[in-house]
């Protein structure tokens, strides 16, 4: 019985979240009183083995392959069963990236088993642990309990923090699985990025976020407007630049954007992980919603219940009042 | 081309959610539904490879009665026509056995290409596609914004973090999963809703495809989260909030 918390890096380097997940992993193994050995897998990751055998845990483990140079679902879901099976773990914890999406399903389903996907925190009980995970997009919670074993789980972002991490030392060991008559389909290209951003709203100071409260095309003047007399920039929430209603360089998201500015307006937006991730840093956030159970609230300084339509127009001759 | 497209019907976005007596699950009496939103984009972009290649799009819809409306609206954009895993007890399968169940229903169908979305509104697992795949042994990627039909495959745009993309190559059948935004939406015609009528919507159960639900994981109780921020909440008509807000901007964040 162990803890495996399988990390993610990408160029030699760690995803952020990798280390928010190593804490949880430290956590779980307190609980449990189970040891913690974490992974992290590509190429050549002897320095980031390195980098994670400084905190306390029971051992590293370097997976190394010439066919994890490049992710491909298939090469990780091959190596990951391979180390699984290897270490006998009975919890194993990734963290909620988009590149664990693409293979931890996979993964889990070569086990017979479940993945509890995009979890946000759990409880031990008399007979076990409790996951804790969202439904509807963070409006209600859910807990679910874990039949058998591996249990497979992956972590919200931001669901545990990286500085809570202890540290300490552990041994690292550089394994390679074995991937004869593995066959891999997905052929990868570099990544990309579409256009270079004109606008830097990781830089501003003030921002007005609208969402899609803002109803159509139309209304976006409205809140551009209140961005014009603050001084701020505008953003936005995913479904507005789908839509095209403003480019996609102004989406704040785990797709697009992250901000930390001053004060973050957020106007008709309901506040989903992938937006709240991203933006939950600013020094103050400014909720408009007309649903007083929006998600954004739960991170909001500031709220104002109320329809958009009468509040920003409100809120645009008080700031230009104050402006005199 | 035979494309399968996995669709979801799920209570409608904004709708006031109730919990249910038993804590379970929602009170669904006054809910609405609809189509799981990428659902959508995934059968549009299946219409429109269809229309490109030939051939026809199959869709599937595991859920209670009332998903038919859903897929006569499937149907009525233009799918050809429709396999129905008519369940009311889906929330006693988990995420894995429910793979089961549309891996059986659409293994049976031997599509070149399964679309699904990447993530349905209520359950968010954001797994069934994968799921599937593995089940059925094929290949796939997630996240997916652009498809394109290769000689020797697939060619489509996965999206990665942070704006970046990637582009994947891949042999078919394969299964994708679509992300929001990929494409824009047709409206049903009215004589698209009139054929819909005619098309066929085969019904399966989930006995006749031999999967039993399993709970590998338990849905124990359903609960409204905790709020764990104090929110200052700016009360009064809307120029009465507006003025509040102006004021705690200028004096005590000191940002106006
Ligand atoms: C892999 C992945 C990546 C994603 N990346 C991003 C991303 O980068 N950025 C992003 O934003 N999203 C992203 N999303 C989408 C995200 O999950 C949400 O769907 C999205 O953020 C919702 O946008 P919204 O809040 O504008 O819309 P909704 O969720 O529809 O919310 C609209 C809100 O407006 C309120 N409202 C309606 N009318 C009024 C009115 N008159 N007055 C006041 N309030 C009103 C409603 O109460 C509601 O809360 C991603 C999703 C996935 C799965
Ligand atoms: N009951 C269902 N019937 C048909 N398709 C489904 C069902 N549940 C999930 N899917 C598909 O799988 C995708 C991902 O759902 P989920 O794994 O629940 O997040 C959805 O977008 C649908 O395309």
């Amino acid at each position: 019985m162990s803890i495996l918390v399988i990390t993610e890096q990408t160029g030699g380097r760690l995803h952020p979240m990798s280390l928010e997940t190593l804490a949880a992993g430290q956590q779980l193994g307190r609980q449990l009183g189970l040891p913690v050995r974490t992974c992290v897998f590509g190429k050549s990751v002897a320095p980031l083995a390195g980098e994670l055998a400084a905190y306390r845990l029971d051992g590293v483990v370097a997976l190394e392959h010439d066919l994890l140079e490049s992710y491909t679902a298939d090469a990780a879901t091959a190596a990951l069963e391979w180390l699984v099976r290897e270490s006998n773990a009975s919890y194993v914890l990734l963290p909620h990236t988009y590149q664990v999406r693409d293979f931890a399903p996979r993964l889990a389903t070569r086990f017979g088993r479940v993945l509890l996907s995009d979890v946000i925190g759990w409880s031990k009980d008399g007979e076990g642990i409790v996951f804790g995970r969202q439904l509807f997009q963070g409006k209600l919670n859910a807990a679910y309990r874990a039949e058998g074993g591996p249990v497979f789980v992956s972590l919200q972002a931001g669901a545990f923090r990286a500085d809570t991490l202890e540290p300490g030392g552990a041994p690292v060991e550089t394994l390679a699985p074995p991937m004869e008559g593995v066959s891999i389909r997905q052929q990868p290209e570099p990544p990309f990025r579409e256009s270079a951003r004109a606008v830097d709203l990781s830089a501003a100071d003030l921002i007005v976020a609208v969402g899609r409260g803002i109803k159509e095309e139309g209304n976006i003047p409205l809140a551009q407007e209140l961005a014009d007399v603050l001084g701020a920039e505008l953003a936005a929430s995913r479904p507005i630049c789908d839509n095209g209603w403003l480019p996609m360089e102004r989406q704040v998201g785990s797709s697009g954007q992250t901000v930390s500015p001053k004060v973050y307006l957020a106007v008709g937006i309901s506040g989903a992980i992938q937006h709240q991730v991203v933006m939950k840093g600013s020094k103050c956030v400014v909720a408009i919603n007309k649903d007083a159970n929006a998600p954004i609230f739960e991170i909001a300084d500031y709220g104002i219940v109320g329809d958009l339509f009468e509040v920003l127009p409100a809120l645009t001759d008080a700031v230009k009042k104050a402006k005199g | 081309m035979k494309i399968l497209v996995a669709l979801k019907q799920v209570p409608a976005r904004d709708s006031v959610l109730k919990i249910d007596s038993a804590g379970r699950w929602l009170d669904e009496s006054d809910l609405s539904f609809e189509i799981n939103e990428p659902d959508a984009y995934a059968l549009e972009a299946a219409l429109q490879l269809r229309d490109q290649q030939g051939g026809e799009v199959v869709v599937l819809c595991a859920g209670p009665g009332r998903a038919v409306t859903s897929i006569r609206e499937a149907l009525a954009k233009g799918a050809d026509r429709a396999l129905h895993i008519e369940e009311d007890a889906l929330g006693s399968y988990d995420s894995l056995s429910l793979g089961r169940l549309l891996a059986a229903a659409a293994a049976a169908e031997q599509p070149d290409l399964i679309l699904t979305g990447l993530q349905s509104d209520d359950l968010g697992s954001g797994q069934s596609g994968v799921v599937m795949a593995e089940l059925m042994g094929l290949p796939h990627a997630t996240i997916i914004m652009a498809v394109e039909i290769t000689g020797s495959g697939l060619r489509v745009k996965r999206e990665l973090e942070g704006g970046w993309f990637q582009h994947v190559s891949m042999p078919m059948p394969a299964v994708l999963t679509i992300q929001s935004g990929i494409n824009k939406l047709r409206y049903a015609t009215l004589m698209g809703i009139k054929k819909a009528k005619t098309k066929e919507i085969r019904k399966l159960s989930a006995s006749e495809l031999g999967v039993p639900s399993e709970q590998g994981a338990e849905l124990l109780r359903v609960y409204a989260p905790q709020r764990t921020k104090q929110t200052q909440m700016l009360t009064g008509t809307a120029a009465e909030q507006a003025g509040q807000l102006v004021e705690k901007l200028r004096f005590e964040v000191r940002a106006i």
